[in-house]
């Protein structure tokens, strides 16, 4: 009886352990409501929108960094372009550079030609002229020459045929010879 | 329940479980601490309507907690830089755990919107079960029954509500107690042990599993550093005694601030596990 008095006297000042005090609950529900309060209104929502702003700033700067890259390949590929234009115009210009020498070359060739052709084309008309200005003194020459040795001829005797012949033929070797030079 | 409380006198020291004066030949039997050492007196009390509210080492501990996550949180991110460094750094560590390793882990889809909460349970948790091993408090407040009763009854009506919004009133239930891929027949004893450990047995055990480990492990410092105390004594055994339990006293605060960290981390991931249930049913 004693014992089991002693042992509820102390179970009466002792509480269980597995006691649920209303009191401590209430503290104990407040305190974590508190903590929950100000860590989720105000210290939690910063560092979250500052560790979003980093994995953006990072994500941004790897999409800056290929976006620049990008850029990069593009004015690579004009400026590429633009220097094989600028090949191709240079050849261009080359190729007219030649055709347009060769045909200046033909031009001048033309134009030598041409000159030589009316040098000659003068130079023959001149022979022309020369000639025929020598076939008319000649014949004018010969005229006169007729007529002085017809003169001659009247002058000598008549009935020496040999020596009328030998005349005619001595006038004639003389012209033949003025004719060769 | 209240006044029994306060009718108690606290023990104020470790040495004083057995007085002063009682070591081991001084006839004196060990003072093997018990559940009186988880009660405090009320430094003060407040009436408030019919409710007395007692101000004991308790309250005043979780005070501390509130003070010391708070301060150091608001602290550590109340200039956040892209580029960390100090309190920031150490804060978001922390951050980056419960959101990766808890949240978006164990919740999955929709788990970042929990991370304020997750966040505020684990770190006031760990710094409450710190207080065991924290020289001049050396209680953990979790090992005070209300307070992870307090806790889980806030996960408790957070994820049952969510459920019930999420997949429906009813829906919730019977997703819950009915899961796919069991012979029909099975129901029959699934579907009642289902309710009972979901409703029922889950907030309990979610209490008593952080409540026992504080519990537990405060009694074994109490038990060990008594003992070191105790077993002063001017002979072999006693000396030997005195500091074999030193050592394991030290041994052991090793291992609670470990223990610490971990129960945190388990109510918290079980609190996420809980979320996560309520979000998406088991498919």
């Amino acid at each position: 009886m004693k014992v089991v008095a002693a042992v509820s006297a102390a179970s009466e000042e002792m509480p269980s352990v597995l006691a649920v005090p209303v009191d401590e609950l209430i503290i104990g529900l407040i305190a974590f409501l508190i903590v929950f309060g100000a860590l989720g209104k105000f210290a939690l929502p910063k560092i979250k929108a500052t560790l979003d702003e980093r994995a953006d700033a990072i994500e941004g700067g790897l999409q800056r960094a290929e976006e620049a890259q990008a850029e990069a390949s593009r004015v690579l590929e004009e400026y590429k372009e633009q220097l094989a234009s600028a090949r191709e115009e240079a050849s261009a210009i080359r190729t007219q550079a030649q055709a347009d020498r060769s045909s200046m070359v033909e031009e001048a060739k033309n134009e030598a030609r041409h000159a030589a052709a009316q040098v000659t084309a003068a130079a023959e008309a001149q022979m022309a002229a020369d000639r025929a200005q020598a076939m008319s003194t000649l014949t004018r020459q010969v005229g006169e020459l007729s007529v002085e040795l017809a003169s001659k001829v009247v002058g000598e005797s008549l009935t020496d045929d040999a020596r009328v012949r030998s005349t005619v033929d001595a006038f004639l070797d003389d012209l033949e010879r003025q004719a060769s030079n | 329940m209240f006044a029994e409380v306060v009718s108690v006198s606290a023990p104020t020291s470790v040495s004083a479980a057995g007085g002063p004066d009682c070591h081991l030949m001084s006839g004196c039997g060990f003072p093997a601490p018990g559940a009186e050492i988880f009660v405090f007196e009320d430094i003060f009390t407040l009436q408030l309507a019919s409710l007395e509210f007692g101000f004991s080492k308790v309250a005043l501990l979780l005070l501390l907690g509130v003070v010391a996550v708070v301060g150091f949180f608001t602290y550590a991110f109340r200039k956040p830089k892209l580029v960390p460094r100090g309190a920031q750094n150490i804060g978001e560590v922390g951050y980056v755990f419960v959101r990766d390793g808890i949240a978006k882990e164990t919740i999955g889809h929709g788990g970042e919107k929990f991370v304020p909460f997750l966040f505020s349970f684990f770190f006031f948790v760990w710094i409450l079960n710190f207080f065991g091993i924290l020289p001049g408090a050396q209680l953990p407040a979790t090992s005070i029954f209300a307070i992870p009763v307090a806790f889980a009854l806030i996960v408790y009506f957070t994820w049952v509500p969510l459920g019930m919004i999420k997949q429906g009133p009813i829906k919730f239930f019977t997703n819950m107690m009915f899961p796919p891929g069991v012979p029909k027949p099975m129901y029959i004893l699934l579907a009642p042990i289902e309710l009972i450990s979901n409703i029922l047995v889950r907030p309990f055990t979610h209490a008593v599993r952080l409540f026992a480990n504080m519990f537990a492990g405060h009694l074994l410092l109490a038990t060990f550093s008594i003992a070191a105390f105790y077993l002063i004594s001017a002979s072999v055994i006693g000396i030997v005694g005195s500091v074999a339990s030193f050592v394991v006293t030290v041994a052991l605060t090793g291992f609670e601030a470990f223990i610490q960290a971990l129960q945190a981390y388990i109510f918290t991931l079980l609190a996420a596990v809980y979320i996560g249930s309520a979000l998406h049913a088991e498919h």
